[in-house]
């Protein structure tokens, strides 16, 4: 079951429902997980079949995060939960819009990846697909951590942002850098760029869907001397 | 009828246990219905046959007789004080005015039977004339006075002529006059108002239940003044106030056990304790009441209880929660709402009260009483002991004057009975 | 307490039980309740804010209305029942033997689940209270305050015109207000009520639970209530029982959203096992 720690609650089907749901959203964060991965490999492999599939596919996630619309609206309406539960409902869609908005950067990576293709490969590639890497496993993280309601899990993955920050500022210097070595570059390079920005945007997703968890589990929001916005350069 | 057998919902089996459970249901209804039928089949054979006993009763032959009254027979001396005036023969006028309407009886022998054919109440209503009006010596006055009993049941038709005449109280010349007379009209059957309006007498056409439906009243009066007050306050303290303890449990069963006591045992009591011991009259209905109170305070307390239980706690409540104290929560509102419980349990103690008369035969309420009475302390009847006393007389006219008495006694129960419903339907509260 | 059965684990309540001494109307202080040999409420303290309202919630037989029934010493009514500890009305503790009950019940009013009114007629049923405390000075003066508790109670326009009719024939959510008229014509200061809803239809429920938030100006209200819902529509702060222990208190949007409990939040959320 999807939240074990807690007693069951006594009428059956509303736990359903409630498992209903977090296997959604837990579907999609699988999902976005793997678009974001498929987006970064087509850029790589320079496969622009396998960034319009990542294109089509994004249809699906909107999907899903309708029907988590559809089943937060429902248990609110029949179930008026109140405490864990209806922190849980909350969050639930909070969680499902964040991870379509993951869903949307990893769209957003896929088409700029077609347009890259038209240009040669530039170095600063391999730091996006390490930054994306780093992405793929802190939503893995979250969404784990989302299941089994595991505080500490949110709060580490919720640090961890820190690094994709980290890495998105020596990125955007070393891409500045191949623009001003050679001004044919500009062009890639800044598309790399905005890619760069969407891994670091997806960062930020993650650390909402850390907040909403800990919010769950909690009651209160996630306090902490992290404060990310300075740190950003304006690119 | 349908065959539900041939419906495929039903299996067989679960339709011969439907039909089993529905022949047991029906006998069961049928069972109770037997039951009632047979209550109400004694119920009827009770009424019928005392009704066919006594309806006679109701009715008595009066004969009209025009008596002359006669100064020198009255009053020779011609004083006309009352004293001499209640003291002549009106008998010997009454006869003479009798006597002329057969010239031919001369017989001595004779003339005692036709002058056995009038009541000996004849001669009071002629005094009853002359006391109240003086004036009317020397007239001629028409009065109607009643035949003796024996002849008024032989104009009933309840003896028969065939029956030989030794073995009758009336004799073929009695029949011969009475024949006459009423075909002269002479004599005409009237209502019974004798009945109702004169206490007891050794001649049946005389008695009345005057007496001891006055007696039954008083005895009413006394028991519910007692019973009333002491009862609903009893009842009061033990369902509200009384800490439920093995002490007040004891009195409980105690008061459930009193009233299942023979009304003998209260009599014996009553015997005791009013007539030995406060030295109280006998037969007087005061002492009656005393002892019919103890008969039914339980009754009362028992259906008091009741009715202040089934008031709902919910009313209490309420009141106590407005403020008002424990004393105000019961004469405000419990109270009131029990009142229509406690009285239809009292009219019921009431009316098994008038109906007692074993006790009262112990405390010696079994005397003659002509008189009837005028305060509780007089000596009196009541309407069971009245019926005891006709029951055993000798005179075949007080068996139907029984059967009449009983009939009454029957009227004031139901009375009593419809009383107690009405009262609960029309008091009875919904909440 | 020195009544505390020696095996039983010592407790605390969790949230905020207290109030600010000067918005308090009522303080419980270490109540225990027995009925008989049982132990129906043990050792709670509590608060009742002045002017707000304090919703007790639980399960079944968890003491919540035995405790309420404490406040207004209903539970004097009943032999077995003895109580222990200190409650307090504005600081006089009303069971104190000076203490009139009658005086105190007159202060802190109360309304009972079913609705009850007396087999009388509307008018008689609000002029009773007034009626035994001597409320009114003459016929004017009480049909004053009968109709004013009337109107407050959000009844008087749909019964003006039949004032003697009798308060049974009304429909349950009017008798229900109009137990509540009853219960402010006598001005109490507290208004207890227990489930005053649970016989009552959503609408009438509604009405109710409206007029609580427009008496809650005036008077300092307690309500017992199985529907949690009606507890966080209508108080400010609510109390959680169970097993005669007060387990949690505070804030009603706090204990709604984020109880502090384990057992206040698998009550709330269904989970009880």
């Amino acid at each position: 079951m999807a939240h074990d720690k807690d007693t069951a609650h006594t009428v059956k089907s509303y736990d359903e429902e409630l498992a209903l749901l977090v296997n959604t959203i837990a579907l999609m964060g699988t999902l976005a997980e793997t678009q974001l991965a498929n987006a970064v490999q087509a850029m790589l492999q320079r496969d622009s079949d396998l960034a319009n599939q990542v294109v089509a596919e994004d249809v699906k996630i909107d999907e899903l995060e309708q029907d988590v619309h559809k089943r937060v609206v429902r248990l609110l309406a029949l179930r008026q939960p109140v405490a864990i539960d209806l922190r849980h409902i909350v969050i639930g869609l909070k969680v499902s819009s964040d991870l379509e908005r993951i869903a949307d950067y990893a769209t957003n990576l896929a088409k700029r990846s077609i347009v890259l293709n038209q240009f040669p490969l530039v170095n600063p590639v391999t730091g996006i697909v390490r930054m994306s890497r780093l992405a793929q496993e802190l939503i893995r993280d979250v969404i784990s951590a989302y299941i089994e309601r595991d505080r500490d899990r949110a709060i580490t993955t919720w640090r961890r942002d820190e690094e994709v920050d980290e890495m998105y500022i020596s990125l955007f210097r070393e891409l500045v850098t191949y623009m001003m070595e050679d001004p044919r570059n500009i062009t890639a390079c800044t598309h790399l760029m905005f890619m760069a920005k969407n891994i670091e945007r997806i960062g930020d997703h993650v650390t909402n869907i850390a907040e909403s968890i800990h919010f769950l589990i909690e009651g209160t929001p996630l306090r902490g001397r992290r404060s990310k916005g300075e740190m950003h350069p304006s690119p | 009828m349908t065959d539900t057998k041939t419906s495929s919902l039903v299996p067989s089996a679960v339709y011969d246990r439907l039909r089993r459970r529905r022949a047991a249901e029906r006998r069961f209804r049928f069972y109770g219905l037997a039951a009632v039928g047979l209550a109400l089949m004694m119920l009827v054979f009770l009424f019928v046959s005392i009704v066919r006993q006594g309806y006679s009763a109701f009715t008595e032959h009066v004969i009209t007789l025009t008596v002359a009254l006669d100064p020198a027979v009255i009053d020779p001396e011609g004083r006309r004080n009352s004293q001499s005036l209640s003291s002549a023969d009106y008998q010997r006028l009454v006869r003479e005015s009798l006597a002329a309407l057969f010239p031919d009886v001369t017989e001595r022998a004779e003339r005692r039977l036709l002058f056995g054919l009038l009541s000996s109440g004849a001669s009071h209503r002629l005094r009853d004339v002359v006391m109240r009006e003086p004036a009317r010596i020397g007239t001629t006055v028409v009065i109607e006075t009643p035949l003796d009993d024996d002849a008024d049941r032989f104009l009933k038709g309840l003896v028969s002529p065939d029956v030989p005449e030794s073995e009758r109280r009336i004799k073929d010349r009695q029949i011969v006059w009475l024949k006459a007379l009423h075909a002269g009209g002479g004599i005409h059957n009237r209502f019974n108002t004798t009945l109702f309006t004169a206490g007891d007498s050794r001649e049946p056409e005389l008695a009345g239940i005057l007496g001891a439906v006055v007696g039954s009243f008083y005895l009413m009066l006394t028991t519910v003044v007692l019973s009333f007050p002491i009862g609903v306050a009893a009842a009061v303290y033990l369902e509200e106030f009384a800490p439920r303890n093995r002490f007040t449990d004891l009195i409980e069963v105690n008061i459930n056990n009193l009233a299942a006591v023979p009304s003998v045992v209260f009599g014996l009591l009553g015997l005791a304790i009013f007539l030995d011991f406060f030295g109280l009259p006998r037969s007087a209905s005061l002492v009656g009441g005393l002892v019919l109170s103890l008969i039914i305070l339980p009754t009362i307390i028992i259906a008091a209880r009741a009715a202040l239980k089934a008031v709902p706690p919910s009313i209490r409540e309420a009141a106590l929660g407005v403020g008002a104290s424990k004393m105000q929560s019961i004469l405000h509102h419990v109270l009131p709402l029990a009142v229509p419980g406690i009285m239809t349990g009292t009219i019921i103690g009431m009316a098994h009260a008038l109906g007692e008369s074993a006790p009262l035969l112990v405390i010696g309420m079994v005397a003659f009483i002509v008189d009837v009475p005028v305060t509780p302390l007089d000596p009196t009847t009541v309407l069971p002991v009245q019926i005891y006393l006709w029951a055993d007389s000798a005179e075949r006219a007080f068996v139907e004057r029984t059967a009449a008495a009983i009939m009454v006694l029957l009227i004031f129960l139901i009375a009593m009975n419809a009383l107690a419903v009405i009262i609960r339907k029309k008091f009875e509260r919904q909440w | 307490m020195t009544y505390r059965a020696s095996n039983d684990p010592p407790h605390g309540t969790v949230g905020a039980p207290r109030v600010e001494a000067a918005r308090a109307k009522l303080t419980a202080c270490n109540v225990d309740v027995f009925y008989g040999e049982k132990h129906a409420i043990k050792d709670v303290s509590l608060d009742i804010g002045r002017n707000e309202v304090t919703a007790l919630i639980g399960p079944s037989g968890c003491g919540k209305s035995t405790f309420m029934r404490c406040l207004n010493r209903m539970n004097d009514i009943i032999d077995i029942c003895r109580v222990t500890g200190t409650i307090t009305l504005d600081g006089e503790d009303i069971y104190d033997p000076k203490i009139d009950v009658v005086h105190l019940r007159a202060r802190v009013g109360m309304v009972f689940q079913k609705p009850n009114p007396f087999p009388k007629s509307i008018f008689e049923n609000v002029a009773y209270g007034p009626r035994i405390h001597g409320l009114a000075s003459g016929k004017a003066g009480l049909e004053e305050i009968v109709l004013t508790s009337l109107k407050r109670a959000g009844l008087l326009e749909e019964v003006k015109d039949r004032l003697h009719a009798p308060g049974t024939s009304l429909s349950g959510g009017q008798q229900q207000r109009l137990c509540i008229a009853r219960a402010i014509a006598v001005s109490p200061q507290v208004i207890l009520m227990d489930e005053p809803c649970s016989a009552l239809d959503p609408i009438a429920t509604a009405r109710i639970e409206e007029l609580i938030d427009e008496l809650q100006h005036n008077f300092t209200i307690v309500i017992v209530t199985h529907s949690m819902q009606q507890a966080a529509r209508v108080s400010q702060r609510t109390a959680f029982f169970h097993l005669g222990e007060l387990i949690e208190c505070g804030m009603t949007e706090q204990i709604f959203t984020n109880p502090l409990h384990r057992l206040t939040q698998g009550y709330l959320t269904g989970r009880f096992g």
